[in-house]
């Protein structure tokens, strides 16, 4: 028998985070995602969590950097314009080395934009946000189930690297509905406070000091250097892709999230066409899963990258393909959200009938 | 003779023994000193974490043996807030300038107040930006020149100085909140008193605490140790009057 049940996505998303081990939330109300706080602000209390509603994202977010200090297991989530008044915040946890989990359902921009799906904030989230030379994960779901899925890997990898881990979805995943199991449920009983967390010393022979301070250059680059070879050995281990239709592919649609859930549909209409359409899905869209897609050099004879953005996600596929194959892009911006036929269309006048 | 001997003054335990790297005369050293010994005679070594302002006092958790985190500009009651979320038997305080406190933070220690959680906030009121150079500061007084008001500050261009301790004392969350000064040695004991209350109105799960401490910078003043502890009492007190602004019951 399926365990299966209907939720709307910012309700599974928030228990797949408590399923995870999640027992801490802070949070700012923010469309399209009000549906998380609150779920969070019910749920919590019932597993022995606290929620916890900032006076804002500023507050949320170091709220947030205060309980992962503590070594619990702690996650905020906003949309696009919360998520950027806590790039300082997303800065100083990634610069002191603890782990977190932030979840930005990203709506249009810039500015208030409006409240509708879009992937404009790619760059903040995979590129930079705040000050200084650091990395967060990056997990990108494409559906209600995934997303749950990915939220245990989320916590489990914000842990092994003592990273910020961000999963970015849109204000479609939040509010549709479909069907969804937890698979996997963490007893937190067997998590362990980690060594270096500031919880007193209770008889620890030192006191614990966390800080993103290192006041001289050499020092500090030192620190760099470490955070450097950190990333480095997160590209190695986690980049994630899907690969659809790929393995005859003449070409592929490169998209994730939302846009590749929909160019899954032109790719089945274009191979009913007998065109030899493929997709490849960056689950992770830090680390880049670039050598998967190099991969499909010489094999290809082109990729259209799509994407509720303008050039974002395409300025990654360019650095990792450069000039190997015929490069399209599509993207449409402001919360419009293409069909699979417009997909298919800005495929075509790209590439011909793809024969 | 040695066994007659008593130890009357030591190096509180908490300390860590290093020196600091604080101005002559600044009174970042007594707030410091203050809290070393309340944390050893109060027994909190091993439940306190101190969250650590930007400013001066930057790099105060380099003084404590207590463990202790450093917060980005004027978050520390946020960031006390989700330490203390995760651990509510701990000691959370946080350690903050004017600035810090008044200026860029003052929408996190307003809302840490408002929500009355049992977490505690030692606020060093000395009239300017004190590690940048001297700027002004909420806190800066009419007529008090500082690099961004050297023809000194003016209600018309700057506005009005920040009464932080009347001001909180308005809201329903505190438990305690005071001001006290460190010019002179019957103020730091008085003052030593108040953070006392303050600790204690955690400890006793009471509610928030704050304890403002008018402090020097004789570096950015331009004036020597003694004058500025002459400024303190002359200038400084009359604008920010000395006192217990709230004390709800069950504050010892």
């Amino acid at each position: 028998m399926s365990n299966k049940v209907l939720m709307k996505g910012a309700e599974a998303l928030a228990e797949g985070a408590i399923q995870a081990g999640c027992r801490y939330y802070f949070g700012y109300p923010i469309t399209p995602q009000n549906e998380t706080p609150e779920y969070m602000s019910r749920r919590l209390p019932e597993v022995g969590g606290r929620f916890v509603q900032a006076e804002s994202e500023v507050a949320s977010i170091n709220m947030v950097y205060g309980a992962a200090c503590a070594g619990v297991r702690v996650m905020t989530s906003s949309s696009s314009p919360g998520i950027s008044l806590m790039q300082e915040g997303i800065s100083y946890i990634s610069g002191s080395d603890v782990p977190c989990v932030i979840m930005n359902a990203m709506r249009g921009g810039p500015g208030l934009g409006n409240i509708a799906p879009a992937q404009a904030d790619y760059f903040q989230a995979v590129k930079g946000g705040g000050n200084g030379d650091y990395k967060r994960i990056v997990l990108a779901p494409s559906s209600i189930q995934e997303g749950v899925d990915l939220f245990i890997d989320a916590f489990e990898l914000a842990d092994k690297y003592r990273m910020v881990v961000m999963v970015i979805v849109d204000g479609l995943i939040g509010q549709m509905m479909e069907p969804v199991e937890f698979k996997t449920r963490v007893d937190v009983s067997t998590l362990k406070t980690p060594e270096w967390a500031t919880v007193g010393r209770h008889g620890r022979d030192h006191a614990n000091i966390i800080t993103s301070l290192t006041l001289d250059a050499p020092g500090l680059e030192q620190w760099n250097l470490k955070l450097q070879a950190k990333y480095a050995q997160v590209e190695l281990a986690e980049s994630r892709i899907e690969e659809y239709q790929m393995d005859d592919a003449d070409y592929a649609i490169i998209a994730y999230g939302t846009m590749a859930r929909i160019a899954k549909t032109t790719v089945r209409i274009a191979r009913a066409q007998g065109i030899k359409l493929g997709l490849l899905r960056p689950i992770t869209v830090w680390p880049f899963p670039a050598k998967q897609i190099q991969a499909y050099i010489g094999k290809l004879k082109g990729t259209l990258t799509v994407e509720l953005a303008y050039r974002q996600l395409f300025e990654d596929v360019q650095l990792t393909l450069c000039d190997k194959m015929p490069l399209g892009w599509y993207g449409r911006g402001g919360g419009i959200v293409p069909g699979p036929q417009e997909i298919l269309t800005a495929f075509e006048e790209q590439f011909g009938k793809g024969r | 003779m040695a066994e007659q001997m008593k130890v009357i003054y030591e190096r509180p335990k908490s300390w860590a023994n290093k020196v600091t790297h604080y101005c002559p005369g600044c009174t970042h050293g007594v707030a410091h000193r203050l809290i070393a010994e309340l944390v050893d005679e109060m027994d909190l070594l091993d439940k306190t974490i101190g969250v650590w302002p930007v400013g001066c006092s930057v790099l105060g958790y380099d003084y404590f043996d207590f463990d202790s985190v450093e917060a980005a500009h004027g978050r520390a009651p946020a960031m006390a807030t989700g330490i203390k979320v995760t651990n509510p038997d701990n000691f959370v305080f946080t350690y903050q300038g004017d600035g810090d406190l008044a200026s860029i933070g003052m929408a996190e220690i307003v809302h840490a107040a408002a929500r009355g959680w049992p977490i505690t906030a030692i606020f060093i009121n000395n009239g300017n930006y004190g590690m940048t150079g001297g700027q002004m500061a909420p806190t800066t007084l009419l007529g008090q020149k500082t690099t961004t008001s050297p023809l000194g500050r003016t209600p018309q261009d700057n506005g009005f100085p920040i009464r932080v301790a009347e001001m909180l004392a308005q809201l329903d969350g505190p438990a305690y909140i005071a001001r006290v000064s460190l010019d002179s040695p019957v103020n730091i004991r008085k003052a030593k008193s108040a953070m006392r209350k303050a600790f204690n109105a955690q400890i006793r799960g009471i509610g928030f605490s704050l304890v403002e401490c008018l402090s020097t910078c004789p570096t950015n003043w331009r004036l020597t140790p003694v004058e500025s502890m002459e400024r303190v009492r002359k200038e400084v007190m009359p604008y920010f009057p000395l006192g217990e602004f709230k004390v709800v019951e069950g504050v010892l």
